[in-house]
């Protein structure tokens, strides 16, 4: 027992946890009774005794669990551990419920912790619909239906979205670039266990008093800063959902910009490489915007502050600014590493290199600089200044150019290429494309003033979010699931179960979504738990279409699970990819190379003669002469 | 090299496709009935809007679908396919001809927005109040009346709803008149409208404002401007103090319209 209290770990963990939060419970009595103070404040949106504890038990896990152990020795001058290793790796299952520092292993704990959480918000979805399947109130009433849609919006943006692409990043991109593993690995398991605290503290909202959070994802003031206990808990996960954000970004920049591989000039990064450089140039500068929004509405709620109520002069608008000017952003975190994992899978499977490889990158780029000046067009009706309107709506359509390049580069891609479409991430590749062309037009009529004057706030909204979203990021995070799967797990997936959940997703997604832009029009508003009788014919088809979609996604579950234990062993490279980390074992070596490789051309050489992305340890022999680093552009 | 696609071909099932499909979308009526100035210019935009958009939705699976057809490995062939890494010419054509497409769709709302907030000479003002999960109006004048649940509004004459909320954020949205603005506490903000069809409409809460949002609703009458007179001057209640205190609190937000030189 003493020895299980002493080494970092689940009883340390918890024990930290309990220590910690009784630690702030009786900080908070101690003041209240100091100050002559009730010592419970239970309105409704105090609970200091509640809050306080909730920040710190977070924080007593991370330390317990051993997140900052190496760090605080070093800081305290005590000798550090020697680097065994034995936080490297993982022999077996069991390794993946420890602190571990290897990328693969993270990338790994990443993507099933957001996948837990995304079938979570999955069922939440699944009751929301069960809701609406008729107009009246039948199996939640108000109140809880509101807490169903916030929450779900909540764990499918915050602990399924933003990280399962980080997740998917981390395993790959080191790999990719030819590195050992990422900068900062201590920092990047810290980032991976902040992740499920944030997610435990959105579903522990539903315990508290009053309720899970239920006012939207959006939280807007003043009904967030007046509404019950659970709005804490919303603000709270925020953070660490944030940091954790944070501190992935800086460790991708780091690595990206210091660890490539010896001539892996920037002109030859692989696009996902492009891609997770501008999402953590969105993360590091327009997260800690949203971070500052929630503390200032905990702020308002449990010292008030004062920040967003309008009868002590705060001004409500001002959290709408600062909540879209990370939240627009964030649509882009939840894009921009999927267009990479779109380009990585298109050439391969189209056998082409990638049409127009600069211009796909500098459309990233320029995705990032635009997407920092559109956020005002979340707020068209929101009675901000009306001159802002205009110019927000040109940059807001403006940013259709650069998504409007990578969609026919990509279709530019499959031209003159040997398409092979066996491959369920080729299937959702294709799909992606179309799908993501109606979330985009639908984007662009959303940006132009008064057609969003009519649409806002109505189920067309929901069903752009939910094209962009779901027929956009989702369909990506399958595509790059599946296509990295055989790397990640040395397994292969079941293809036929592969192409039965594609079919299932796509017609289950076009018909759960489209209709909805139609209701919305014709006057159906969003968040609502009731809704005319006019639109009970719609509602019902929508519900029974986003429930087979949802039982579509059972099938994905089970060719996964089943695939990783019994799938057949998979080769190096199944795809017969050019990048870097289909040239090792799949899966890995656990440091990934015994040599770095070497980098000698562009990533997507495929058809040219000769032409090679990388020489691995041991091919020093057959070095070419040099290629030209020039690619992309002209034929 | 692109000679080798029949570039016409692909043009023309394109433009068949856009055809069919706008003509299909532009005959259905989206966003329902329409009864106010506003509405028809609004859906005139949504509909150019529909059929670029089925022009480049068009062009975007005819490009797919032939691809998916021309270029599709034959089973067993393992060879890579034509080395071409771009072509500038059609990069920057690709970049250009979209740019201008949403410049033009741009400039268009935009005129579509000074025109449907052009205020006009003696508008009627008309007071929207909420809360959690009512609407009330007041019509101010040496009279102030004041209704809740329902109001009336004559109708060819622009109306100025000055809009408050007196606890969270609300909405108003009336889906025939296509305007929407939001109540906002502390501020008034405002919304014109000029009703151009005697009826009964809804007025819609579209800002989630607690567990009462669903049912936030309220009565819109558009009537004569004589029937109007007669209902406004029969109304009993007048506006209630803690109201017009309210009001005077409230700073004003952009009274200014777009083309009067910014706020």
């Amino acid at each position: 027992m003493v020895a299980a209290i002493k080494r970092p770990g689940w009883t340390r963990g918890a024990l930290g946890a309990l220590v910690f939060a009784a630690f702030g419970f009786g900080l908070v009595i101690a003041l209240r009774a100091i100050s002559g103070l009730p010592l419970y404040q239970t309105e409704q949106t105090g609970y200091p005794h509640v809050v306080v504890p909730l920040i710190l038990a977070p924080l007593g896990f991370l330390a317990g669990f051993g997140c900052f152990d190496y760090w605080l020795r070093w800081a305290v001058g005590m000798p550090t551990i020697p680097e065994d290793h034995s936080q490297h790796g993982a022999k077996s299952w069991k390794d993946y419920f420890r602190f571990n520092t290897d990328h693969k292993v993270i990338g790994i704990q990443y993507i099933c912790t957001t996948f837990f959480f995304f079938f979570i918000g999955g069922l939440m979805a699944m009751l929301i619909r069960a809701e609406l399947a008729q107009p009246g109130t039948q199996i939640v009433d108000a109140a809880t239906f509101n807490s169903l849609f916030s929450t779900h919006a909540v764990l499918m943006i915050f602990v399924f979205v933003i990280p399962v692409f980080a997740g998917i990043a981390n395993y790959v991109l080191p790999l990719m670039i030819g590195a050992p593993d990422m900068a900062f690995p201590r920092l990047n398991a810290l980032s991976f266990w902040m992740l499920p605290l944030a997610g435990l503290l959105f579903i522990g909202s539903f315990l508290a008093p009053g309720g899970a959070f239920d006012a939207g994802w959006t939280g807007y003031a003043p009904l967030s800063t007046g509404a019950p206990l659970g709005q804490s808990f919303f603000n709270l996960g925020v953070q660490f959902a944030g940091a954790s954000s944070i501190a992935t970004a800086l460790n991708f920049l780091v690595t990206i910009i210091t660890m490539r591989a010896p001539g892996m000039t920037f002109w030859r990064m692989p696009l996902l490489v492009w891609a997770n450089l501008s999402t953590s140039l969105l993360v590091v500068a327009a997260t800690p915007f949203i971070a500052g929004a929630q503390f200032m509405v905990l702020f308002d709620r449990i010292l008030h502050t004062n920040f967003f109520q309008f009868a002590a002069g705060g001004d409500v608008i001002s959290y709408q600014h600062i909540f879209w000017f990370y939240s627009h952003p964030a649509v882009y975190i939840m894009m921009l590493p999927g267009f990479g994992i779109i380009s990585e899978v298109i050439s391969t499977h189209a056998r082409k290199p990638i049409f127009g490889y600069r211009l796909m990158a500098l459309a990233l780029i320029g995705i990032v600089v635009l997407s920092y000046s559109v956020w005002a067009h979340h707020m068209f009706v929101a009675g901000m200044f009306s001159w802002l309107r205009v110019p927000m709506m040109l940059t807001t359509l403006l940013i259709a150019v650069p998504t409007g390049i990578k969609i026919f580069s990509w279709l530019g891609t499959l031209y003159f290429g040997k398409i092979h479409t066996y491959s369920t991430a080729m299937l959702f590749a294709l799909a992606f494309i179309v799908t993501f062309t109606i979330g985009g037009i639908s984007g662009v009529m959303l940006g132009m003033v008064p057609i969003d004057i009519h649409v806002s706030d109505t189920y067309f909204i929901v069903a752009h979010i939910h094209f962009v979203l779901f027929g956009g990021s989702v369909f990506t995070i399958f595509s790059g699931i599946y296509h990295w799967f055989p790397k990640m797990t040395g397994r292969m997936y079941d293809e036929k179960l592969g192409r039965v959940h594609f079919w299932g997703t796509l017609i289950g997604t076009w018909g759960t979504f489209i209709p909805m832009h139609w209701i919305g029009m014709d006057g159906m508003p969003r968040r609502v738990a009731d809704y005319a009788t006019q639109f009970g014919n719609w509602n019902l088809l929508i519900s029974c279409c986003a429930f087979f979609l949802g039982a579509c996604q059972l099938v994905f579950l089970y060719n996964m699970v089943v695939s990783w234990r019994f799938g057949p062993k998979a080769e190096a490279n199944p795809w017969r990819a050019n990048s870097i980390e289909w040239q090792v074992s799949s899966p890995p070596p656990i440091f990934n190379f015994d040599e770095i490789p070497r980098v000698v051309g562009g990533p997507y050489e495929f058809g040219v003669p000769g032409a090679r992305h990388a020489i691995m340890a041991g091919e020093g022999a057959e070095v070419p002469a040099a290629e030209p680093s020039v690619v992309g552009s002209t034929t | 090299m692109y000679g080798r696609l029949p570039i016409v071909k692909m043009l023309a099932a394109t433009v068949a496709m856009a055809a069919v499909i706008s003509a299909v979308m532009v005959s259905i009526n989206w966003d329902g009935q329409e009864a106010s100035t506003a509405a028809p210019k609004i859906d005139d935009l949504l509909n150019v809007m529909i059929v670029i958009s089925s022009f480049v939705f068009s062009l975007v699976i005819v490009m797919l679908f032939y691809a998916l057809w021309k270029f599709k490995a034959k089973p067993g062939d393992e060879s890579d396919g034509e080395p071409i890494h771009g072509n500038t010419r059609l990069e920057v054509a690709w970049t250009l001809i979209p740019t201008v497409i949403v410049l033009f769709g741009g400039g268009y709302s935009w005129k579509v927005l000074h025109d449907i907030e052009e205020p006009a000479k003696n508008p009627l003002t008309v007071d929207v109040f909420s809360q959690q999960y009512a609407w009330s109006f007041g019509y101010p004048g040496k009279d102030n009346k004041f209704v809740e649940g329902e109001f009336h509004v004559p109708v060819n004459r622009q109306v100025q709803f000055k809009l408050h909320a007196q606890d969270v954020i609300h909405s108003f949205w009336v889906p025939e008149w296509r305007i929407k603005k939001d109540n906002v506490p502390g501020i008034t903000t405002t919304a014109t409208v000029t009703p151009d069809k005697i009826g009964t409409y809804q007025l819609i809460c579209t800002e989630l404002c607690g567990f009462g949002h669903a049912s936030m609703r309220a009565k819109v009458v558009v009537e004569s401007p004589a029937k109007f007179r007669e209902w406004v001057t029969g109304l009993k209640e007048t506006i209630p103090q803690p109201f017009l205190d309210s009001i005077k609190q409230d700073t004003e937000t952009n009274p200014v319209p777009l083309d009067a030189g910014g706020a």
